[in-house]
């Protein structure tokens, strides 16, 4: 017999596979770019708070707008903190919120979806009804009202952005395991008496865990633009906790004589979302998914 | 002699970086003309290379694939390194093509005169006028009946292979000199295609345009070409005139080949060749069919064949022992006899079965109760008896699978018993069949890509029928898996893999060890060798037969293809719309008289043999649904007696040798009709 080097791949642990799919990712250089982005801004969320030059806090009236030196990188804003300080650790609430928040929205979402698409027929057409009426309200107005109502807490914050974006998985979800519930393994399976558990477990599970892992991974850059918009209204993070959107909604004014303050979070942001954006994009390619949601940006 | 050839392809090869970046080739160093008028048929199994050589002869390559060398020239200029803008003139007007499913693709909310006066603006010079009497001209061709009405339908509006004939009708739009069919009839039903393969053969006759058509299928190559050029792994391994290539194959494979597709003419399994065929980038070195080659030696082994041009047969064949089968007489199969050994005792009787697919109104659901007046599948009687193997035949629709859901539990009866072992009664769906009632009956699907989940091993695959039906755990589980993969002729190393990482055919396997896994009584197969190909057709076959000899099972066995179901069963039930047309041993329902259906059906089989030409005796016509009242197959039928087919049922008559046949016509009549 001859040696047939595609038939040799062998059953890989999940950590060899995980590793392989990120060499697959970081093997494109937008992958690459993503990758690396994401991988610095996590980084950079871990250790700003030791690495800070100067209190995040510390109002001083006598350096108020001052352009970048040697001392104060990217110069002070109007009360006279620092802008670098703020930067980086700008982006530590907004990735934690998000991050979970996704997680949330990727547990419901992909839940109720693969139920939508198992149950299919009424019931299914009922739930997905009332999934799109509450998600026809604009979300940032129900945001608003749950926030006035419940504060602004991480507990509220969390939640409320999981709920909003896991309208998009749930579709996605639906979708995939629409087009699995169809194929014979899971007709097979049926007709051996298998439990509708086992059967959500070992059959759809595995086949539609990709699609849904990269629509989370899209959902999250949306969330993190949603929840900046939001701290960009004041209904996010609470001063004087350095925010990304908050430093933008606050340095806005200044920005024809004090572009320094509003560019370094303005940066700090859009660069985090292209880095999602990008790793999400790598993702979906190393799996073989073809994405067809676009970008937020 | 130049001029009258009208594509020359040569020194062509196509191929693809793999992710390592190895040059892995598609097509090799392909040379080969066709002629003015001339119809060829390239034949191969899935992933020879065929298509990719069909769209390079019309200067396409598909994405992801690059040309490493050589040309296809057209009209001595070399379509491969044509700028996009010139190939527009020539793709559609001088060259057209009919892709696999032409007649599926076409745009679904356009009209079909539309459609074709589209074709015609693109690939035409002709004013609106000429292009109006142009359109029913095309039709007419095609033999659509009714020209005018046709152009005004949708094209859901049209059966299968009116669809098709449509799509040959564009493709002639631009009366090109070279049309290129790529599949053109697989996936239609047995009769539809030889209707569509007659058309061809009529067009080319006619308008005189030479033809290149692609196929897996030998039998649908047989009816259409004057030469044949057999395609394996990439490269051309035999090419000659038509007659010789199937009566006197001198190339090990296509020798092989022939003589493992079964025959109508002969009941028995077919020998089959071993192995498959080997991915793209793995042959290394020696000859591409060194592995199932029963003529090879050391030679094969480390040499790679040249195709040699041989003046006196007109043939060229890659293969240094062809002499051994230039002096063979003409292929002669043989067959293994299949020993039929059912028992007396029954153990499945359906009667009265009637399944139905009918939305259910409210009321009926809060009854449990399904009322459809006109049932997709009807008073259905079979007894089957203990080890044999029955075969459901009939064309897509005729409610085969339908029966096989309702035995399965998948689909609840509407009426009717379903017995197993003259005790149990299984009329029930899952939800209410205890384990054993499941585990007792079990399904193997025509395409093991749709059958086994992808993301489970095979390991995974078979252990659970072991863990669901007999809780196996841990060693005994993997010595019981290993059993069983030995038992489908697979080796322990299999476990691990993946089934993308399996051939057609062993994934087949795979599907066949899940089924016995769970030592059931009966087996459904449904299509189980339509999507394998056909070198590996037989070996699945034999590996059932042996199977059920040895374990006593009984296959319920599903199929279209009448070929194979002479090969493998006992006793052979057909149906048209969801009714019993004919049920017999299958040695008599092989023999006439027959039902008129069973007839048409016989008749539209394509074998691989120029002699044997199908006759077309019923019209194509797809019907939606069943008759009302009387025959089930009055609307098609040739021989319709009149005003009682169309009124009442058929009554059940037998033949001499125990067959039953519904018709209103009398055996002996029938007979007359039918010598
Ligand atoms: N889920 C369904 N709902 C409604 N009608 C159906 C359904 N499945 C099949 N049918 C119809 O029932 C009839 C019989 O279908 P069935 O699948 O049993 O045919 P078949 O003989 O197996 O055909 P094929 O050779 O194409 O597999 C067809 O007219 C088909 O359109
Ligand atoms: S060259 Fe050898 S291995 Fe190849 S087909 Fe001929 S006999 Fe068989
Ligand atoms: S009963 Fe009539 S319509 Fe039916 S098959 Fe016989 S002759 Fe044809
Ligand atoms: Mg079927």
């Amino acid at each position: 017999m001859k040696v047939d080097n595609i038939y040799k791949e062998e059953k890989k642990s999940a950590f060899a596979k995980l590793s392989e799919i990120i060499i697959t990712m970081a093997s494109r250089p937008s992958g690459l770019i993503g990758l690396s982005i994401l991988v610095f801004h996590i980084i950079l969320a871990f250790i700003s708070p030791y690495i800070a030059p100067h209190d995040f806090k510390a109002i001083d009236p006598t350096l108020m707008l001052q352009a970048p030196s040697a001392e104060y990188w990217f110069g002070t804003d109007d009360l006279g903190r620092d802008v670098f300080t703020r930067t980086i650790l700008g982006g530590r609430t907004a990735l934690t919120i998000t991050f979970f928040g996704s997680l949330i929205a990727l547990l419901w979402g992909g839940l109720l979806g693969i139920f939508c698409g198992l149950v299919g027929g009424k019931i299914d057409d009922v739930v997905m009804r009332i999934v799109d009426a509450f998600l026809s309200i604009p979300w940032i107005l129900a945001m608003l009202l749950i926030v006035s109502l419940l504060g602004t807490s991480t507990e509220v914050l969390i939640p409320a952005l999981g709920f909003f974006y896991g309208k998009g998985i749930v579709r996605v979800a639906r979708a995939a395991t629409h087009d699995v519930i169809a194929k014979d393994f899971i007709v097979s399976a049926r007709a051996r008496g298998h439990s509708n558990f086992s059967i959500i477990w070992n059959e759809i599970i595995p086949n539609v865990r990709d699609a849904i892992l990269v629509e989370g991974a899209m959902r999250w850059s949306w969330m993190l633009l949603g929840f900046s918009s939001l701290s960009f209204l004041g209904f996010g993070v609470s001063p004087p906790t350095p925010d990304w959107g908050l430093m933008i909604s606050n340095a806005r004014g200044l920005m024809s004589f004090a572009y320094w303050a509003v560019i370094a979070p303005i940066v700090g942001l859009s660069s985090l979302i292209i880095g999602i954006n990008l790793t999400a994009d790598a993702f979906a390619k190393a799996l073989g998914i073809d994405r067809s949601t676009k970008a937020p940006v | 002699m130049m001029t009258d050839i009208i594509q020359k392809v040569k020194n062509l090869s196509i191929g693809f970086r793999s992710k390592k970046g190895d040059e892995i080739l598609i097509l090799k160093n392909i040379s080969t003309n066709i002629k003015k008028g001339e119809t060829v048929g390239i034949v191969g199994e899935s992933g020879s290379g065929k298509s990719t050589l069909a769209l390079a002869m019309m200067g396409y390559v598909k994405h992801g694939l690059y040309t490493i060398g050589g040309e296809c020239q057209f009209n001595s200029s070399n379509l491969l390194k044509m700028k996009s803008k010139d190939l527009e003139k020539i793709r559609g007007r001088k060259i057209a093509m009919i892709p696999q499913n032409a007649g599926q693709a076409l745009t679904p909310n356009l009209k079909i005169g539309y459609q074709i006066d589209e074709a015609l603006q693109l690939h035409s010079d002709l004013d609106e006028i000429e292009r109006e009497k142009k359109i029913s001209e095309l039709l007419n061709k095609v033999r659509l009946p009714s020209p005018e009405t046709i152009a005004l339908r949708y094209p859901h509006e049209l059966s299968g292979g009116q669809q098709q004939r449509v799509a040959v009708a564009m493709a002639l739009a631009g009366t090109p000199d070279l049309l290129l069919l790529d599949e053109p009839t697989t996936g239609l039903d047995v009769t539809t295609q030889a209707h569509v393969l007659e058309l061809l053969n009529f067009i080319a006759k006619d308008t005189g345009t030479s033809m290149v058509y692609v196929s897996h299928d030998l039998g649908a190559i047989a009816q259409v070409s004057d030469r044949i050029i057999v395609m394996y792994s990439g490269e051309i391994v035999l090419e000659g005139p038509s007659r010789d290539i199937l009566k006197k194959p001198i190339h090990p494979y296509t020798h092989g080949l022939l003589k493992s597709i079964p025959k109508l003419s002969l009941a028995g399994l077919p020998e089959s060749m071993p192995g498959s065929q080997p991915q793209p980038g793995t042959i290394q070195g020696g000859c591409s069919f060194f592995d199932r080659c029963n003529f090879s030696d050391d030679n094969c082994k480390n040499n790679s064949p040249k195709l040699e041009f041989l003046k006196d047969l007109n043939t060229s064949v890659r293969c240094f022992n062809y002499e051994q089968l230039v002096n063979e007489n003409e292929v002669s199969q043989t067959v293994n006899k299949i020993k039929n050994k059912s028992l007396d005792k029954e153990i499945l009787n359906l009667s009265e079965v009637s399944i139905s697919y009918a939305k259910q109104k409210l009321l009926d659901q809060i009854f449990n109760r399904i009322s459809d007046e006109n049932p997709t599948v009807k008073d259905i009687n079979i007894d089957i008896k203990k080890g044999e193997t029955i075969a459901l035949v009939g064309e897509s629709g005729s409610g085969k699978s339908t029966i096989l859901k309702s035995i399965a539990g998948l689909l609840r009866t509407k009426d009717g018993l379903i017995k197993f072992d003259e005790s149990r009664n299984l009329s029930s769906d899952l939800k209410e069949r205890d384990p054993n009632d499941l585990r007792i009956i079990q399904l193997i699907f025509q395409n093991p890509d749709e059958s086994l989940n992808p993301n489970h091993t095979v390991e995974e695959i078979i252990a659970q029928p072991l863990k669901l039906y007999f809780g196996l755990k841990g060693e005994k589980l993997k010595k019981n898996i290993i059993d069983l993969l030995q038992k489908v002729r697979l080796g322990e190393f299999y476990m691990s893999r993946y089934p993308r990482q399996l051939s057609g055919g062993e994934k087949q396997r795979v599907a066949v060890a899940r089924a016995f896994a769970a030592k059931p009584d009966i087996i459904l197969c449904d299509e189980v060798t339509s999507a394998l190909d056909v070198s590996v057709q037989a070996a699945v076959l034999n590996l059932l037969q042996q199977l059920k000899e040895d374990f006593g099972t009984t296959y319920i066995f599903v199929s279209h293809d009448l070929a194979v179901v002479r090969a493998i069963s006992d006793r052979v039930a057909v149906l048209y719309q969801g009714r019993l047309c004919e049920v017999g041993p299958s040695n008599d329902v092989y023999k006439f008289p027959s039902h008129p259906y069973t007839e048409v059906l016989l008749g539209a089989v394509l074998e691989p043999d120029p002699d044997i030409k199908p006759k077309l005796v019923a019209e194509d016509i797809v019907e939606e649904r069943p008759p009302e009242k009387g025959c089930s197959f009055q609307g098609r039928c040739s021989r319709i007696v009149g005003d009682i087919c169309k009124k009442e049922i058929p009554p059940w008559q037998l033949t001499d040798s125990g067959n039953a046949i519904r018709c209103h016509i009398p055996i002996k009549e029938l007979q007359k009709q039918q010598f």
